[in-house]
């Protein structure tokens, strides 16, 4: 199996203080990985370091070429600015294909995408971690003329995606008025848009009812098994998730558990956080 | 048309339409990320801003508007610094901010000139304010503005909408807060002279709000809002001519006026949607027995949200 990221002793952090320290875990192709924790324990510093938001202040973070190339989609969490925008779902989805067309552009891209590398330009097997060159960079760029327009590809990935998500028939609704669960799934559509391959959701279960967070645990989990989309998911709920997930990681700045739902019920943390079960 | 005739035959006049309307286009328009993005108190802040920098520089005897700008984008970075550090609230921050700039403006116009009319057509507008400069200025303004929106339309909606998401995309977010931050103090400071330190932020927020009474798609909100601020301009100064009322006041009440008229629209549209259902034919009572609906049955139904309208097919939420 693939390994799609890997991180070794990695810490993540800001000016004064590490959020992160002395990370190690692996992100294989396929995978459902859980990041749990309490708040404050590192884990949306950590979305952010693999996104490439933030560089790795110590150690190794490397990531898989083809995930490079396609990049990762990801689901932020909601802010309340979102909930009543006046857009429509297919304005939403499309503005996921956006992705593909900044990371062509090298202006745009480059320093993102540079600050990921930073850390894996240290492993000396990393030969093939490389920028793009400019050339193929500007090959790909879409025409200045044309910026304004997405082209028939990027509508036929949206259409696509709606598909695949079920919500074809919404995309001339408005986004405020749907409902909780609905707005979750054009966010996922939206992300798939900008890469297929993996997607990393943060806390994506805030502000759902009951039925909507059943809902969208399956809609993951078949994502995650029929369409292969590796997922990382950011959760409070433990519970919920342990059943389907086949890695957890839980921080508390460091790791405290990494690796499979089974033997994290059997530690003290996985104990305490599922409530005493398997006692 | 003879008042729109004879309007046009005063030179003075014809500044402050063309100014007028390039700046409401470009208040309009920068004024819905604004307000989407929950900054709508920024253009009230900065038009404070404006006004100490505009009393500072004319009781010094400098020419106002090369002082002001520099002084109103250096604001305007720093209230979006402000939000988005989060460190302070923001609201909090933009009020004190605004307060102290207004006192220094007018203990600086006290003890030097006095309250001139200069400094007062500064706080309520003056129809006279627009020179042939300032038109050059705003024309370039907006030129720039609708510009950045027609070639970024995709990039301005994805941070708009979601700046997380667009940040971890590559789009560079922090870019297109400066340029809206420089862009907007620039419209207000151009556009405050005319329309009044207390009233310019109007400009930036009523064509969005109205708008989006009415309008569900981004793209609809934008070109709605952009006409709209021209043609609440256009009614309000005509207004403002043939009743001799001030310009700025009355392009506010025009906007106003537009606002609930959009209001009003929403309200009836809304209730003929929900009410369609229960037209002969539909089933007509949710009640088991079948017998006699109570008195407020309708209401009873009305009040249910999505349900009934919106297709639940795909549906996330099984709430109802």
């Amino acid at each position: 199996m693939n390994t799609l990221i890997t991180c070794r002793h990695v810490d993540f952090g800001y000016e004064n203080h590490d959020a992160v320290v002395d990370l190690s875990m692996e992100v294989d192709e396929g995978d459902y990985l859980c990041v749990v924790g309490a708040n404050g324990s590192g884990k949306s510093t950590l979305v952010k370091g693999l996104l490439g938001l933030i560089k790795p202040l110590k150690g190794e973070l490397t990531v898989a070429e083809e995930l490079r190339r396609t990049g990762i989609g990801y689901l932020p969490q909601q802010t309340a600015a979102q909930r009543d925008f006046p857009a429509t779902v297919r304005e939403v989805v499309l503005s996921g294909t956006l992705s593909r067309r900044a990371a062509q552009s090298p202006d745009d891209a480059g320093v993102e995408k540079g600050t990921l590398n930073r850390g894996a330009a240290q492993s000396s097997d990393d030969a093939g971690m490389k920028e793009g060159t400019p050339e193929t960079c500007f090959q790909r760029r879409k025409p200045f003329y044309k910026m304004p327009f997405y082209s028939a590809e990027d509508k036929r990935q949206a259409a696509a995606c709606m598909e695949k998500l079920g919500i074809s028939d919404l995309k001339n609704h408005c986004y405020r008025e749907l409902s909780g669960g609905q707005q979750q799934r054009v966010l996922i559509a939206r992300a798939l848009c900008a890469a297929s391959r993996m997607l990393i959701l943060d806390e994506p279960i805030t502000g759902l009812d009951p039925s909507a967070i059943q809902d969208f645990y399956r809609l993951v989990r078949r994502l995650n098994r029929d369409e292969g989309v590796t997922i990382l998911m950011v959760t409070h709920d433990v519970a919920g998730v342990i059943s389907q997930a086949n890695r957890i990681l839980h921080l508390q700045q460091r790791v405290i558990f990494f690796g499979k739902p089974e033997d994290y019920r059997r530690t003290a943390a996985g104990r305490r956080y599922l409530g005493g079960e398997d006692r | 048309m003879s008042v729109i005739a004879e309007m046009l035959s005063y030179p003075f006049l014809v500044r402050a339409f063309i100014g007028g309307i390039l700046v409401s286009l470009c208040a309009a328009l920068l004024g819905v990320t604004l307000v989407l993005k929950r900054y709508s108190m920024i253009g009230d802040g900065l038009s404070h801003v404006s006004f100490g920098a505009i009393s500072v520089a004319v009781a010094a005897g400098w020419s106002p508007l090369p002082v002001s700008i520099p002084v109103v984008v250096l604001a305007a970075f720093f209230l979006l610094r402000i939000t988005e550090s989060g460190r302070m609230r923001s609201d909090a921050a933009i009020a004190m901010i605004s307060a102290s700039a207004l006192s220094v403006g007018i203990v600086v116009t006290s003890l030097t000139t006095g309250m001139t009319t200069d400094v007062s057509s500064y706080m309520f507008g003056s129809i006279l304010a627009m020179s042939r400069g300032d038109v050059w200025l705003s024309a370039v303004l907006s030129a720039v503005v609708l510009g950045m929106f027609v070639l970024c339309y995709h990039r301005i909606f994805a941070v708009t909408f979601d700046e997380s998401f667009a940040k971890a995309t590559g789009v560079n977010v922090s870019f297109y807060h400066t340029v809206t931050a420089v862009l907007t103090a620039v419209t207000i400071v151009l556009g405050m002279r005319m329309m009044g330190a207390m009233l310019i932020s109007s400009l930036v927020i009523f064509p969005a709000l109205t708008s989006m009474r009415m309008f569900k798609s981004f793209r609809g909100v934008v070109i709605s809002s952009g006409i709209l601020a021209v043609v609440c301009f256009c009614i309000g100064m005509t207004g403002s001519y043939v009743f001799s009322t001030p310009a700025g006041a009355s392009v506010v009440l025009v906007n106003l006026a537009a606002f609930l008229l959009f209001w009003l629209a929403e309200m009836v549209l809304r209730k003929r949607i929900r009410w369609q259902p229960l037209k002969p034919g539909g089933k007509r009572t949710p009640f088991a027995g079948g017998g006699q609906a109570p008195k407020n049955a309708r209401k009873w139904k009305t009040i249910r949200p999505e349900g009934e309208h919106a297709p639940r097919s795909a549906g996330g939420s099984k709430r109802q």
